[in-house]
């Protein structure tokens, strides 16, 4: 190793990331795609819910929907930290979540020609 | 045609595969704003000088950081991109990034063509649509298409194009022709 380097931005935040999470890696629901939309309730936490702030930012970047991948992107936390946070504020009523691909597997074919035309238009 | 006002958000999900060094950075940023995404994996011991970079000048780290980036096409209609990590050792994280993806983009190196072939078996296997696009570095021999479609043993009906990543019009092209045969085979598999 070479000595104090390793605080360099590399290293990440100095707090380890399953820190936040009170050491868990699992969250307590299903996995949550990258592409699922998280959409906060508007319902306030519960007092004693002891939302720490990263929550608390969570449910700010949701407030008009956001999908996981935006979310951990947005708080700069990793994938799986986020999700166990996420996985709580789920449980605790205070985000909902809609899964990609639950209600219609493949996008329409009217959606992909969209895509298309708006690619092309970039 | 009027949308109602409360048409559900779509969110769509392309792949950017291929092995290490190929570009697959540039074009995520050549065609939308990239962010980065961590994945809480570390880099083992293991991967330590395992990354061959032979032939790839000008690459010598690798980042456990995933490519991402958006494209709005609309309100309520945008293209996740996502830059699989492509060394094996990440493989496990290849189910998660496929489930419910639209498609995949295989960036091709022609020095180093044999590569994609873990990505092409994978997408072969998982059904996803996918496309070839063999990026054209400075100092490297042009290859037909055609022959890069032999050399991978492609089935005839996957594209296979040219393209340069870094760029942007020629990153556009290649996420059209993914969509656009992501749309051939919805059509086909309808009928």
């Amino acid at each position: 190793m070479t000595g104090p380097q390793w605080m360099d931005e590399e290293a990440g935040p100095v707090v380890r990331p399953f820190a936040l999470t009170g050491g868990r890696t699992r969250s307590s629901g299903e996995k949550l795609d990258l592409i699922a939309m998280v959409t906060a309730t508007g319902a306030s936490p519960a007092v004693g819910a002891g939302l720490g702030p990263e929550q608390r930012r969570i449910l700010e970047i949701t407030r008009h929907g956001a999908s996981v991948a935006d979310i951990a992107s947005e708080v700069d936390l990793p994938l799986g930290v986020v999700r166990v946070l996420l996985g709580d504020l789920l449980d605790l009523g205070l985000v909902a979540v809609r899964a990609p691909g639950k209600v219609a597997p493949l996008p329409s074919e009217r959606i992909l020609k969209e895509v298309i035309n708006g690619l092309r238009a970039l | 045609m009027a949308f109602a006002p409360s048409e559900e958000p779509v969110a769509l999900k392309i792949l950017v595969a291929g092995g290490f060094g190929v570009g697959k950075t540039t074009l995520v940023g050549a065609i939308s704003e990239i962010r980065p995404l961590r994945t809480e994996e570390v880099l083992s011991d293991r991967g330590v000088g395992v990354d061959d970079t032979d032939g790839v000048e000008g690459k010598t780290t690798t980042t456990v950081a995933m490519d991402f980036g958006r494209i709005t096409i609309r309100e309520g209609l945008v293209v996740y991109l996502f830059g699989t990590p492509g060394q094996e050792r990440f493989w496990f994280m290849w189910d998660e990034l496929s489930y419910g993806a639209l498609g995949a983009v295989v960036l091709a190196d022609t020095r180093r063509l044999t590569d994609c072939f873990p990505s092409i078996d994978y997408f072969e296997q998982r059904g996803t649509p996918f496309i070839v696009a063999v990026n054209c570095f400075d100092g490297a021999d042009r290859h037909e298409p055609d022959d890069v479609r032999i050399a991978l043993d492609l089935d005839p009906d996957v594209p296979v194009l040219l393209c340069d990543v870094r760029r942007r019009a020629s990153a556009k092209v290649v996420l059209v022709t993914l969509v656009e045969h992501a749309l051939k085979m919805l059509t086909a598999a309808q009928r």
